[in-house]
């Protein structure tokens, strides 16, 4: 396969990491009743996703990501899935700020608290495929931004 | 006789170039077509020989600009048989062609209850200025539906297509699936109710030989740059007698016959039309372009693409878990092969072939209400010109395997 990718940065954008969540994703399964239900949308692309979160005490205590998208899209809201849960909502959002700086900033050294979201550090080289990582970040955003608000639904779009 | 690829690639210089290492293979004709040197050479000698402004001048570049300018209308009629000259009016694009309908004829002769028959693979150009209209004027949209192979739904087409019907505006030939529809049919049905005919002629006008006398259709709107030429001229054809009754779509410099303080009154078609100074460097290349493309001969452009695309569907069918969408027949599909691979999104899939040189379009290429029709949030696409060549179709066949290897779920061993 090597010689057909002799580009670096190409496997730098299709980690191992990322394929593994693409294929196995993790929390895809809808949470039922939960607190909040969040849609995202990509109009580039068309991609819908579906992120639902419960809450306790200001803890995101469980979380699920469902739709259809790319591989960096999916792989993104599984490894977001993995890390949020059981983190206090200043602390998600502290995650998610990091998380979009490294997406526009190719430069920017990325936090170790991030965790496996370094696997998607390659992505912000590929300016085309960025809206596609931050797709479940803004959609998580969202879904906080609703439980602040009482309501329900909320729908954002890249 | 069908056409000589090796010659013709010489005149695109593109061709010549490598991507991420690897040959070009240009597979994204139907987003935009690569330009042959002589029209980049066209473009070049206008601004270097006898770049002018137009209609007003007195000294000899004028002159010449203005001629040139008006010498591709005259070859714009011909290429597509319009009766005359008169009958074509240079816009952007072929977005901007419909939106003039919209404006000057629709928004002029449409009233509540009226209704515009479109169908449901339409580009998003020739539906949102409709829903537009809709909205301003209580228009009513009706939707000819397509079947699973992608063709439009006949009874929907004597059904929809009734007394109510002003404006039947419908897509030749579908960028998101190739399908070339049926449009004489459409075309005789709605003359019979008394409506008129809009042809989106964005992809059939660059593949097809198209013949409007003998379509007898009332408006016509292509793109040059889908069709060798330069970027930023779009072509309305419309009847003579429609393009006198229509309103202006812009007001300015040109359109104008005389202008008071309080009141102007306008030019003669079609230049009512164009106000301001339009786009005369690529408006004079593309008179250079219809030259090439008459040269070659657009039945020779179509058998050509005929093939690559029957040995496109034939290749991708040997793939498994390949799903082609659109007719099956190669005579009812354009040069176009939309698809998906499972397990594959899309972008994906055009990110590994970029990689291997290959240029596909994937995403819902503005038909979003066809994806939702075909139940896909986007398709991987294929679409192919006259200087193409069936081999190429063996860098885009190994991509395609690769993705499947890199994203499946691997199958379990021993199966």
């Amino acid at each position: 396969m090597s010689q057909h990718l002799p580009e670096p940065e190409f496997d730098e954008l299709y980690r191992e990491l990322i394929l593994d969540h693409y294929r196995n994703p993790r929390h895809k399964e809808p949470l039922a009743d939960a607190d909040v239900v969040a849609e995202g949308y990509n109009p580039l692309c068309g991609d819908e996703v579906e992120l639902r979160l419960d809450f306790n005490n200001g803890t995101v205590t469980d979380v699920s990501f469902g739709g259809r998208g790319c591989s960096i899209s999916q792989a993104s809201g599984s490894i977001m899935s993995e890390m949020v849960i059981g983190k206090s909502i200043a602390n998600v959002r502290k995650m998610s700020e990091q998380f979009n700086k490294m997406m526009t900033d190719p430069e920017s050294e990325p936090p170790e608290e991030l965790g496996d979201l370094e696997a998607l550090q390659g992505v912000a080289k590929f300016p085309v495929r960025v809206k596609c990582a931050t797709l479940a970040w803004h959609t998580l955003e969202e879904g906080l931004r609703q439980r602040e608000e009482g309501g329900h639904e909320a729908h954002v779009e890249e | 006789m069908t056409i000589d690829t090796k010659r013709i690639r010489e005149d695109f210089p593109i061709l010549k170039r490598q991507v991420h290492g690897r040959p070009l293979v240009y597979f994204d004709n139907a987003a935009t077509s690569q330009k042959p040197q002589m029209v980049i050479d066209a473009l070049v000698e206008y601004y270097t020989t006898y770049n002018a402004n137009i209609h007003r001048g007195i000294h000899a570049l004028a002159e010449e600009a203005t001629g040139r300018y008006e010498e591709t209308r005259q070859k714009t009629a011909d290429f597509i048989n319009a009766p005359d000259a008169s009958n074509i009016v240079f816009t952007r694009n072929t977005t901007e062609a419909i939106n003039l309908v919209m404006h000057s004829w629709g928004r002029k002769f449409l009233h509540k209850g009226d209704e515009i028959v479109l169908t449901t693979m339409e580009h998003h150009s020739n539906l949102v200025p409709w829903q537009m209209l809709a909205q301003e004027k209580g228009v009513q949209l009706r939707f000819i539906d397509i079947d699973d192979e992608g063709e439009l739904v006949r009874d929907d087409i004597e059904r929809l297509i009734g007394e109510k019907t002003k404006l039947v505006a419908v897509v030749h030939m579908s960028n998101g699936i190739g399908t070339i529809n049926p449009v004489l049919e459409i075309i005789e049905r709605a003359h019979q109710h008394g409506a008129l005919i809009l042809l989106d002629g964005a992809q059939s006008v660059p593949h097809l030989a198209v013949d409007v006398q003998e379509l007898d259709c009332d408006f016509l709107a292509f793109s040059a740059h889908k069709m060798c030429g330069p970027t930023g001229v779009g072509v309305l054809y419309a009847r003579r007698e429609l393009l006198e009754e229509m309103d202006p779509f812009l007001g300015g410099g040109e359109m104008i016959r005389r202008v008071k303080l309080e009141e102007s009154t306008w030019n003669d078609v079609p230049w009512k039309f164009e106000a301001g100074t339009p786009n005369i460097g690529d408006v004079c290349a593309f008179g250079t372009t219809l030259d090439y493309l008459s040269a070659i001969g657009m039945q020779n452009v179509r058998a050509h693409e005929i093939e690559m695309v029957q040995e496109c569907m034939r290749r991708l069918a040997s793939v498994p878990g390949i799903t082609i969408y659109g007719p099956e027949s190669p005579q009812h599909r354009g040069g176009v092969v939309s698809f998906n691979l499972d397990g594959v999104h899309p972008h994906d899939l055009g990110t590994v072939l970029d990689r291997n040189g290959v240029a596909i379009r994937a995403g819902h290429h503005c038909c979003q209400p066809l994806m939702n029709r075909l139940d896909v949030v986007a398709t991987a696409r294929a679409s192919f010109y006259l200087y193409n060549e069936l081999n190429e179709l063996d860098a885009m066949i190994e991509g395609i395997e690769e993705a499947a290897r890199m994203f499946r779920v691997p199958a379990p061993t021993g199966t």
